[in-house]
């Protein structure tokens, strides 16, 4: 997908990976709809993009929130256009500091899930609705190496990003042929606040910079027509130099 | 004919009248039979606009109770809007008490934070304002959908939330009451019609207020109403005409759209925006639409009135009154008919 002149909306987009795929986005001459809880630090890139010459608007909501999709639909085709692509990036680790499975509060998934799951499906039925009318469109799922591997205390995170993998494949089966595609990306581990906070004595020389993960998933918005529709990718796939 | 008093949640299983001006036949359906019931090569074009929560409820500044909806936008903080008084969708608009008089430089309270200012009243009725909210851009998005809601309709039984009235495939928010024809078409639908060979395309249009019960206003409804057809939709529409193909508006919005567009431009649909108050009704020779999916509305109704551009009032009474016998349901939240020539 060629983003030039394109309607995008990010979510999780006033730091860390999201931050950076907003500003990339706005830089190729996407219109950016960015959506985070926190209105300032969410203004401080909105205004940065604008001064770099970018388009930006920034949507003061909760993904998690059960009524927050319809006004970041409306909010963001209102100010950006037609959302070609979604960006679901927003997500929650659960307990912080985390914890094993049998002490993490049940309602703490539950949160994971909201956040991570259900929020994103209900903002993906408003605007992938509208893309198959359109005949195109792409909707990103940000993933976990958590997804797939047994990392002990990463349960609630984990399985919700299991289930946002999983949800990803069925929406890409069910969408075949409709010409919205839908991809699940890995982005490897990232010197981010989540990070920070998941794994707070990790050695940040090991980590990625998350301007660099987002000039991958660029690559990968770009070149998507080559994956199976409800593939799941590791972002390293597209580091620079790598075919 | 007794209107649908809610939502229903199995579009496909809504029913579907098929009435064919040509034979002057009709023939009964549901809406998951609308891939055999067009033809490939038709071109199918639905409205995307989504509905705004366009009902406000607030005071004044000295606490007199009023109703806002939002009618039309020149830069959507400025808005056209009809004033109501106390209550609510539980009194007929027509029954409705008069709203408090306002003058310009008023301040309406209409959410925490959401103030409207009155900029002019209009010479027409006292009850047609201009206004200019305080917020602008997302937070007024936000904050619209935080304290409005749809416009609401006498017949149903509750309050409809946003997400009552959105079509699947609804996009900017233009609308300020949905555009209902498109309601029954699912994603899925979509994609399979698009499978059986019909050609989908869109518009937007910003549908209006249908009926404010006030005569001086309703007199003059439609107001101009703002419409945009993509370029991939006018090339579109060029082919299929160009091949005979039948058009196939999803609504009267989509009617309005298209044959406002071509009135203005010798019969031709040109990409781009445009305004449009034409009003359609008996003895209105559609040129660019051969027919439409659309409700069941009553006699009487601009809806209905519409019709007759496509079929003759004997026909849609006969249709209507052996479907209306079969139990079919009215309204926004209704059944369906397409009505639409067999050749």
């Amino acid at each position: 997908m060629d983003v030039g002149d394109r309607a995008a909306l990010v979510t999780g987009a006033s730091r860390g990976l999201g931050e950076q795929i907003a500003r990339k986005l706005a830089a190729r001459g996407a219109r950016v709809a960015l959506v985070a809880r926190h209105e300032d630090e969410l203004a401080r890139v909105v205004d940065a993009i604008r001064s770099a010459g970018g388009v930006a608007h920034g949507i003061v909501a909760d993904v998690g929130e059960k009524r927050a999709p319809h006004a970041i639909a409306a909010a963001a085709a209102a100010l950006v256009g037609d959302v070609d692509l979604l960006v679901h990036n927003a997500s929650t680790l659960g307990h912080v500091p985390l914890r094993p499975l049998l002490e993490t509060d049940c309602e703490a998934l539950e949160e994971a899930l909201e956040i991570n799951v259900v929020g994103p499906l209900r903002l993906t039925k408003l605007l992938a609705g509208p893309m198959v009318l359109r005949g195109r469109g792409l909707v990103v799922h940000v993933t976990s190496d958590a997804s797939v591997a047994a990392y002990p205390g990463w349960g609630a995170y984990g399985a919700s990003k299991a289930a946002l993998d999983h949800m990803g494949r069925i929406l890409g089966a069910e969408l075949e042929g409709t010409g919205v595609r839908v991809v699940s990306v890995d982005p490897g581990e990232m010197r981010t606040r989540m990070h920070a906070d998941a794994i707070p004595d990790a050695d940040p020389a090991t980590l990625l910079d998350p301007a660099v993960v987002a000039d991958r998933i660029l690559r990968l918005v770009g070149n998507v027509e080559e994956l199976a529709t409800g593939a799941r990718v590791e972002a390293s796939a597209y580091a620079a130099g790598s075919s | 004919m007794k209107p649908a008093t809610w939502p229903r949640d199995t579009p496909l299983s809504e029913r579907l009248l098929r009435v064919d001006p040509t034979g002057g036949r009709w023939t009964h359906h549901v809406v998951g039979d609308l891939p055999d019931l067009l033809r490939p090569g038709d071109l199918v074009i639905a409205n995307d606009a989504a509905t705004i929560p366009a009902s406000l409820f607030g005071s004044t500044t000295v606490g007199e109770r009023l109703e806002v909806r939002l009618a039309t936008t020149s830069d959507e903080s400025t808005w056209q809007a009809v004033l109501f008084g106390e209550g609510d969708w539980h009194t007929r608009t027509e029954d409705r008490a008069a709203p408090p008089p306002v003058v310009p430089g008023d301040t309406l309270q209409l959410g925490d934070g959401l103030d409207a200012t009155i900029v002019a009243v209009d010479a027409r009725s006292p009850r047609l304002v201009t206004l200019r909210f305080s917020l602008e851009g997302a937070a007024l998005w936000t904050a619209l959908h935080r304290y409005g809601r749809p416009v609401q309709y006498a017949y149903v039984r509750d309050w409809l939330a946003t997400w009552h009235v959105q079509t699947a495939f609804a996009s900017r928010p233009w609308a300020v009451e949905m555009p209902s024809a498109g309601r029954p078409i699912t994603a899925s639908l979509l994609a399979s019609l698009r499978r059986s060979g019909v050609a989908i395309a869109r518009l937007t249009h910003a549908a209006g207020l249908s009926s404010t019960g006030d005569p001086a206003i309703d007199h003059v409804l439609p107001f101009p109403e703002r419409y945009e057809i993509p370029r991939e939709t006018a090339s579109a529409l060029a082919r299929a005409r160009a091949e005979g193909k039948r058009i196939v508006a999803v609504g009267t919005t989509v009617v309005r759209a298209l044959e406002g567009c071509a009135s203005e431009h010798a019969g031709e649909v040109v990409p781009g925006r445009g305004t449009t108050d034409l009003h359609i009704g008996e003895g209105f020779v559609p040129r660019v639409v051969d027919g439409l999916l659309t409700g069941l509305h009553e006699e009487g109704t601009s809806h209905r009135g519409l019709l007759h551009a496509f079929a003759s009032e004997p026909l849609l009474a006969g249709a209507w009154a052996d479907a209306e016998a079969r139990g079919y349901l009215a309204h926004e939240f209704g059944d369906h008919a397409l009505v639409l020539r067999a050749a």
